[in-house]
């Protein structure tokens, strides 16, 4: 038998935006198991509901992850909304899936990018991004903020988008989707790109179900758990709604399905702006929650599915407030999926998971 | 100005941020921006950098990592706190596992708010860093010639 060898990996590493450290352990060139140690990035957030009131605390939830900023925002809000019985106008609920579905295009656009960096195809990082800073100017353009929106809160939203606008949103996703119609080739259908993508990395369908594997990270190992099948929201509004599967379980069937995410997401948001109601977009609380009040609240984020507990005591402070996210779900998967794979492909694959840390670690 | 202080490398470290200011100093090297058609590169090795951009707050687990990484870069060297977070601690401030800005790790040389930090304020930012460097160059040769002197 070879020798065995640990290699550390992070928590500062080039491929890596955000620190994470993996004890690899090696065999010549081959991994035979995967080690993760977090706790760099942990902040306390849930802890901090004791000194936020509830209407403070969703520009916390918001800085849970600059990525999926405003989703964190949305599933907060609607928690507290069903522990208060608030009802949120439909035109807000409209808003609500425009902004978060504009976020899943940037979110995507951000991961292909940081992806092809993995597999060492610069100029396509480049590309993505190029792409991805016209959502980012639809946001600073109705919200202020690039990354941090600021534009959900308890009740509603906190801006109008006006039909004007909307139009111009339009206009500007069928301009994303000629350029990204041009660079989504090198992803599908580039064989070099291919031949560091497929059958790496792989996790089977039985192993994601059994480890709960969530986002796209299991529907490319052909587990469909979608939130938005549920029709939560705004979601409801939709004529119809089918997720995106794979059944290749490795990281190209995980591109594939992410790539073709942000045409789906693309066509929700035309959608919804087609035929907004008018009306108000917020109503605003008024009260506290009351003691011993529960709700729960599930979202699909941009990587998962992400759950969301909270707890009222009777002040404006809430007693509990608990948020699974998809990354601490995934990184299990993520443990498997290393396992026997090359040295070379690790950053590749732990990419391909789309992990976020700072969710897990909030 | 000596040409080598004009394309600085930088070296990234998230400490704990929630990500925002990072994406956005990625944006700074992608083509909207693309701060390296001057020459600034994104480099991951502390030794090869000149400036060290921290984002986020430190706390008791990575302050190890962000003096680590100040410690192995090579003098003339400057930092910048990006976001508010780096800057004081920011909305994490309150949190009982945050002891608060960079500057509780190592010393900061420019401090660049915003939350998120706009990518035009981390280039004034770098900008602001580049005269800083060469001031630390320009003391660092003047101790040199007098120890020739002497
Ligand atoms: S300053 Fe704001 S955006 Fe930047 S890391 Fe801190 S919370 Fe996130």
């Amino acid at each position: 038998m070879a020798k065995q060898t640990i290699i550390p990996f992070g928590p500062q590493h080039p491929v890596l935006p955000e620190p994470v450290h993996l004890d690899l352990v090696v065999e010549d060139e081959t991994v035979v198991q995967a080690i993760p140690r977090i706790g760099f990035v942990h902040r306390g957030l849930e802890k901090l509901v004791e000194k936020k009131d509830y209407t403070q605390f969703v520009f916390v939830t918001e800085r849970i992850c600059g990525i999926c900023s405003f989703g964190h925002s949305l599933g907060y809000s609607q928690t507290i909304e069903h522990l208060m019985g608030i009802e949120v106008p439909p035109r807000a609920e409209y808003l609500r899936v425009i902004l978060h579905e504009l976020s899943r295009v940037h979110s995507h656009l951000l991961w292909l990018g940081l992806g092809a960096d993995a597999f060492g195809f610069e100029n396509l990082f480049m590309q993505c991004w190029r792409i991805r800073e016209r959502v980012l100017d639809i946001f600073e353009k109705t919200t202020g903020g690039r990354v941090v929106l600021s534009a959900c809160n308890v009740g509603g939203t906190l801006y109008d988008i006006d039909d004007e606008t909307l139009k111009g949103i339009c206009a500007t996703l069928d301009v994303v989707r000629r350029e990204y119609d041009a660079i989504l080739g090198a992803f599908l259908n580039d064989y070099s790109v291919r031949s560091r993508l497929e059958g790496v990395g792989y996790l089977s369908q039985q192993q994601a179900r059994d480890l709960s594997i969530v986002g796209p990270f299991a529907r490319a190992s052909n587990v469909n758990n979608d939130v938005r099948c549920l029709r939560q929201g705004g979601y409801a509004y939709l004529e119809s709604f089918e997720p995106i599967m794979s059944d290749g379980g490795d990281c190209l069937a995980r591109v594939i399905v992410r790539a073709k995410e942000v045409y789906q997401s693309i066509d929700i948001i035309k959608e919804l702006a087609a035929k907004i109601p008018a009306g108000p977009v917020m109503n605003a609380p008024k009260g506290k929650p009351a003691a011993g009040t529960q709700a729960s609240m599930r979202l699909e984020q941009p990587r998962g599915e992400c759950y969301y507990y909270a707890k009222g005591n009777g002040s404006m402070f809430l007693e509990r407030m608990r948020i699974r996210t998809p990354t601490s779900q995934n990184l299990g998967g993520l443990v498997v999926a290393l396992a026997g794979c090359d040295l070379a492909d690790v950053p590749n694959i732990v990419l391909t998971i789309d992990p976020c840390i700072s969710c897990t670690e909030r | 100005m000596s040409h080598s202080s004009k394309s600085p490398w930088l070296i990234h470290y998230d400490a704990s941020s929630c990500n925002g200011c990072d994406i956005e100093v990625l944006a700074c090297l992608t083509p909207m921006y693309d701060v390296e058609r001057f020459g600034i590169i994104n480099t991951g090795n502390p030794k090869h950098a000149d400036i060290f951009l921290v984002t986020g707050s430190v706390n008791d687990q990575n302050i190890k990592v962000v003096q680590q990484i100040y410690e192995q870069m090579r003098e003339p060297k400057v930092v910048i706190a990006c976001g508010v977070c780096a800057c004081s601690g920011g909305i994490f401030k309150e949190c009982y596992n945050t002891l608060g800005g960079v500057d509780m790790a190592i010393p900061v040389d420019v401090y660049a708010p915003g939350c998120a930090v706009r990518p035009e304020a981390i280039i004034d930012a770098v900008v602001k860093g580049l005269g800083i460097l060469e001031q630390k160059r320009a003391a660092l040769d003047a101790a040199k010639s007098k120890k020739k002197e002497a």
